[in-house]
């Protein structure tokens, strides 16, 4: 059910990239889908009732692994943040200068190369 | 050697970062600096031939009684060791054009920043055996290749890269799913345990191959996913563009899938199915867009799309002969399609416009390089005794070994439509008589004229790999035997 929901919010970023003339709503479609990404990669590694992945000295490791969630899909949600972020500055920066040069942020009208 | 193998990614990711903070100071030192670190690494790449070795990031842990794999590995194998040399050599040919070229620019440092950055990407992304590590170090070469698609900052070079960039975010999104959803199946990261543990994956292994195939079919450009590519390799700088076309498309497209199809996934029938079929439409759809285009350096970014084709139908027959072809031609048209756009680089320079009806007769003022772009134009349209012919014989004998005479056919006559457009290309721009405008032009400098017939004496020398037989351990070889087999038994 929850897998559902993941996808939906990653099918809504795809939507707006698709529909949006809006350069920056295109930017913002790209983020949701990311969102959604991370989402499902961390329910990917969830366990129901599961302990926080954090070992101390005094726990019996059989039992730590037996009954905490995964912690490999934390850490590559932290990643994914990480470089969206980047790729997400990047384009933000790319908006701003498509404002500067065309005046506009409508794609229709950035028709300068014929796909 | 093992313990050398992470210097493919730290020497360049290095170099990026002490790059801007000297430029300011020594304005010499981005263009020595990144040509030196380029030469090391060329030369590091080539003494890797015929050497295997596992480096292992991070230690074997016991827990609870049984060995979990942490850390991250990486893995030289002789498909790498083949891709390091391309991504190096091709990486060094571009390093050395762009020291007279890129004075057009006005930041060299940052320039030479992004472009290592982009070399340490992809050196990660042949040498890993994770996957997660392998999308991380696919981001980093995907978003240093965005900025430098829009390094001129000018209406084209924005609007192209935007275009790059939001493709690009969609098939990584793509492929992230993918690789969560590989983790689901499989509960590990490692590519060789991964292959391991597929059985029995079901509907979510299904939808993973789908999402993989998408993400990578949209990097590596083949046809359905090829619409970013004509527009942001042509808008890029001509050294990047050698680069975008010679190695990012394949060490992050093609090189991908042909590990995920052979070593993971292993080769199943429908999946190489898929993976010819992309092939043979990539290859027929960009020759006939390529042979009406007039901007020079369009033409030759549509016939990328046409080459990845023929790799992808030698990679899809699956047979030992059509893998070393479609590899074989993988390493070929890096050599040859860079030449193209170093050579569409230096005429731009001269001429100061890449337009094939306002160029002419430039094979009088730049001898080098029109007799270097005759090389390529020869090498890509297929003609002895030039590289290309031997790779694109050894894929329609492939063809024709495993039974499938249409897709011969296919490919022979796409060569001849190459050659064809290519006669365009060398007809308005080199032999054409020379214009008022153009009667003045001068040479390209030593270092572009030296970055240009170092690739074009590669085309040559290259023919000589088959020359000493393909059963020779010699490059192609180790390289099919890497894909043949689960990935990391060797």
């Amino acid at each position: 059910m929850i897998y559902a929901l993941c996808l939906i919010l990653i099918v809504i970023g795809l939507y707006a990239v698709v529909t949006k003339k809006n350069v920056v709503k295109i930017v913002i479609g790209l983020a949701i889908a990311e969102y959604g990404i991370n989402l499902l990669l961390i329910l990917i590694g969830y366990r129901k009732d599961g302990w926080a992945p954090i070992v101390s000295p005094d726990m019996d490791p059989a039992a730590f692994a037996a009954s905490s969630v995964d912690p490999i899909p934390q850490a590559l949600v932290l990643t994914s943040i990480v470089i969206s972020l980047g790729v997400l500055a990047l384009m933000v920066a790319l908006c701003i200068r498509l404002y500067e040069r065309y005046g506009t942020f409508d794609v229709t009208e950035m028709r300068r190369l014929r796909g | 050697m093992e313990n050398a193998i992470p210097l493919f990614v730290a020497i360049p990711l290095g170099t990026a970062f002490l790059i801007p903070m000297i430029a300011r100071k020594l304005k010499w030192a981005p263009d020595l600096l990144g040509n030196a670190a380029m030469l090391g690494l060329c030369a590091m790449a080539f003494a890797t031939v015929g050497q295997t070795g596992i480096y292992h990031m991070g230690g074997w842990s016991t827990l609870g009684g049984f060995k979990t794999p942490l850390g991250i590995d990486l893995r030289l194998d002789g498909l790498s060791s083949l891709m390091l040399m391309a991504v190096n050599l091709i990486g060094l040919a571009a390093a050395l054009f762009s020291v007279d070229y890129m004075k057009r620019y006005t930041d060299k440092g940052r320039y030479y920043s992004l472009f290592l950055l982009m070399v340490a990407g992809m050196n990660g992304v042949v040498l890993t055996g994770d996957l997660f590590n392998l999308f991380v170090f696919m981001e980093v070469a995907a978003i240093s290749s965005y900025a430098l698609v829009a390094f001129g900052c000018e209406h084209d070079e924005l609007e192209a890269s935007f275009k790059y960039a939001v493709l690009g975010s969609v098939a990584s999104a793509f492929i992230l799913i993918g690789i969560a959803l590989l983790y689901g199946i499989t509960g590990t990261l490692n590519m060789a345990h991964a292959a391991g543990n597929l059985a029995g994956g079901g509907l979510p292994l299904l939808l993973a191959t789908g999402l993989f195939m998408c993400g990578f079919g949209l990097k590596a450009a083949l046809v359905p996913f090829h619409a970013w590519l004509p527009d942001a390799h042509p808008s890029a700088p001509a050294p990047v563009s050698a680069m975008l076309s010679g190695v990012v498309i394949k060490a992050l497209g093609v090189y991908v899938i042909a590990r995920l199809v052979f070593n993971i996934f292993g080769p199943a029938h429908e999946l190489l199915t898929i993976v010819r079929w992309l092939g043979v439409v990539s290859m027929i759809v960009g020759v006939f867009l390529a042979i009406g285009q007039w901007d020079m350096k369009r033409l030759f970014a549509y016939h990328s799309i046409s080459q990845i084709g023929y790799v992808a139908l030698g990679l899809g027959l699956g047979t030992p002969l059509g893998i070393a072809g479609g590899l074989f031609h993988m390493v070929n048209h890096s050599v040859f399609k860079s030449l193209l756009f170093l050579n569409a680089g230096a005429v731009e320079h001269a001429s100061g416009t890449r337009d094939l009806k306002r160029l002419g007769g430039l094979n009088k003022g730049m001898p080098v390089t029109a007799n270097t772009s005759l090389v390529a134009s020869m090498s890509i349209a297929g003609i002895p005794p030039f590289n290309g012919f031997w790779s694109k014989l050894l894929i329609v004998l492939a063809c024709i070994e495993a039974g499938r005479p249409w897709l011969a056919l296919a490919a022979v006559l796409v060569s001849l439509m190459t050659l064809a457009s290519f006669l365009k290309v060398q007809r308005y721009a080199f032999f054409e008589s020379a214009r008022a405008a153009l009667s003045q032009v001068r040479e390209a400098p030593l270092l572009m004229r030296s970055a240009m017939l170092l690739l074009a004496a590669l085309c040559l020398i290259m023919s000589l790999l088959v020359v000493t037989g393909l059963e020779s351990p010699l490059l192609i070889a180790p390289a099919v035997q890497a894909l043949s087999g689960v990935f990391g038994s060797s």
